[in-house]
């Protein structure tokens, strides 16, 4: 892998980022909006109240309308890892195919099967069936989601698989511990939770552009109280879910855990940093360390947050990259070099098995089998291995940018909450505004969110075995960058779709068109 | 039968009454029509399937190129 171009790998990344990016900008309005609209018309089922019914209807139509620009950008991926990604996609072989497989049925025949029922079905079923429809598409949209995450987790920590040295493919071994595997699981749970907290500020941020205008006011009230009880709820829930995740990255991503961290030098009783900015030591510029030019720290709570205890060590950047024989923690020197001794035994393996030298064979099998925890670290045998350190800076703020931005949708599900139960939130304009305003906010910490979990990750694709370097195909770079930019048109335009449409029909309000 | 006719005369009344939906499958319909006619096909082929006829072609291949 020394005279890999760099150029292709980074045009690869960058268009993967941008796909996937602009697909997740469609996609947890859908898994929250979805909940909110089979909520609404719960209530509206419940209590007989039509007005129920025109809200249901209006919030369905936004949720249409973003279903339908969305729907298919996700295959745009699916594409790339046949094209871009070859080697990976073989790599990791049904793996990936059995959730993406499994996620393809239930998405076809729950959202596509149920989705006309929801649109088309007012009047002509029964209004039980209707509303199951309704629960049956969001329950659909969620669970789509569980395997696409699923499949995401097992790439952060490969758990239930087995390599098959004849096929050069991953194999499943046991599909529960890939279904249950503790990064996937929080992964899923702080997603979607995340999904129903954007989507209710979205809700939020709609009506109180209706109440500042003085239009829909009993609609953006009762939708605002739905959506400011169910934010609430979800924002706790992010919270929950996002601690254990802190919690499965220090323990199978650590490197990824102190680049969010910026710490270089593992501790005990190490501190949070709640707030800082960094600077780039002038110094080192081999180690592309970054100092703090002002801080405030947490004490203790970078080790509790990690391992539940505050006199826990939390291992740095320098520790993982250099090792540390005390604690336990081989240097990436020394893992490459395991790697490295694991692809050549893979390689002796298949040529003593062409050549019918059975004992050989074994004993490179077994080789290969020892070091394969550490496959992945041979290709940066020769390369530098501070190339395995992420970028730093992008993970550390982008985490913290989350997380504040969380603080705040918290505090605004909370005033809002309180002023739509004592019904004077109409005449809080700086509130309105704010919940206006906010609906950005949120899609910028859900794409933020991805930054820490995709780029916390880099380089690997798969973690400790399979680099981007060894996953990408052998393109021209050129085709990679036409593609790239094709795809930025292509997105751009749905956006603008998207946008306008969206805001068309807002404007009009709740009228009976679908 | 008539429970298919049902069905299909319930999408057909749908389609037919849809306003706004309309405009959204055009969209639909564009994007596909883009996604797979154009993307798929002339950008986006199949990488190793394009290469190589056989499965074990492409496991060799993959093989090749993690051990090279």
């Amino acid at each position: 892998m020394e005279n890999v171009d760099l150029s292709l790998v980074d045009w690869s990344r960058a268009q993967f980022a941008l796909t996937a990016i602009y697909h997740w900008l469609f996609v947890p309005l859908t898994l929250g909006l979805s909940f909110l609209v089979a909520f609404m018309e719960t209530l509206y089922v419940k209590t007989g109240n039509p007005e129920w019914k025109r809200i249901t209807k209006f919030w369905m139509t936004l949720f249409g309308i973003n279903f339908a620009i969305g729907v298919a950008t996700g295959i745009i991926l699916e594409f790339e890892f046949g094209t871009n990604w070859s080697n990976y996609s073989w790599f990791v072989g049904d793996i990936f195919g059995a959730p993406l497989a499994i996620e393809g049925i239930m998405a076809f025949f729950l959202e596509s099967t149920f989705i006309a029922v929801m649109f088309f079905g007012w009047n002509k079923v029964s209004k039980k069936f209707h509303l199951l429809s309704t629960w049956l598409v969001a329950i659909g949209s969620n669970l789509s989601a569980l395997w696409i995450l699923v499949a995401n987790g097992w790439m952060q920590y490969p758990a239930g698989m087995k390599f098959n040295p004849d096929t050069a493919r991953n194999e499943m071994v046991n599909f529960w511990e890939v279904l249950f595997s503790p990064v996937a699981i929080n992964k899923f749970l702080h997603t979607v939770s995340s999904g129903y907290v954007l989507a209710s500020l979205f809700v939020i941020g709609i009506s109180a552009w209706y109440l500042l205008k003085g239009r829909e006011i009993l609609l953006a009230k009762k939708s605002t109280l739905v959506a400011a009880l169910f934010g609430l709820l979800s924002a706790g829930f992010v919270v929950l879910t996002g601690d254990g995740s802190a919690r499965t990255m220090a323990k199978y991503q650590p490197m990824k855990f102190a680049a969010m961290e910026n710490l270089y030098v593992g501790q005990q009783n190490a501190p949070l940093v709640a707030i800082g900015i960094l600077k780039a030591d002038e110094k080192d510029q081999v180690h592309h360390k970054q100092n703090f030019r002002f801080e405030i720290e947490i004490p203790n709570m970078l080790s509790y947050m990690a391992f539940l205890d505050p006199n826990a060590y939390v291992p740095g950047i320098s520790d993982l990259v250099h090792g540390n024989p005390e604690r336990g923690i081989l240097s990436y020197a020394q893992r490459s070099e395991l790697g490295k001794s694991s692809i050549l035994s893979l390689a002796a393996y298949k040529k003593a098995k062409k050549e019918g030298n059975d004992s050989l064979a074994t004993a490179s099998l077994a080789k290969f089998e020892q070091n394969y925890p550490h496959f992945g670290y041979g290709y940066y045998q020769g390369r530098d291995v501070h190339e395995l350190v992420p970028n730093v800076p992008m993970t550390f703020y982008s985490f913290r940018i989350m997380v504040f931005l969380g603080i705040h949708f918290g505090l605004l599900f909370l005033v809002v909450l309180y002023l739509s139960l004592k019904d004077r939130l109409e005449k809080k304009k700086f509130v309105l505004y704010t919940a206006l305003w906010t609906i950005p906010l949120a899609y910028l910490a859900s794409v933020v969110g991805w930054i820490v979990a995709e780029v916390g990750r880099q380089p690997w694709v798969i973690q400790d075995i399979l680099p981007s370097i060894a996953a990408v195909s052998k393109l021209s770079p050129i085709h990679v960058q036409i593609t790239f930019w094709m795809f930025l048109v292509l997105f751009t335009a749905l956006l603008i779709a998207e946008v306008s449409i969206m805001v068309t029909q807002i404007k009009k309000g709740a009228s009976e068109e679908h | 039968m008539n429970l298919i006719k049902k069905i299909g005369f319930f999408y057909y009344q749908g389609f037919k009454q849809m306003t706004l939906g309309r405009r959204l499958w055009i969209i639909i319909l564009i994007k596909l029509a883009i996604l797979f006619l154009v993307l798929r096909i002339f950008f986006f082929p199949d990488f190793l399937k394009s290469r190589f006829r056989t499965e074990k072609e492409r496991s060799d291949y993959v093989i090749e190129r993690l051990t090279k």
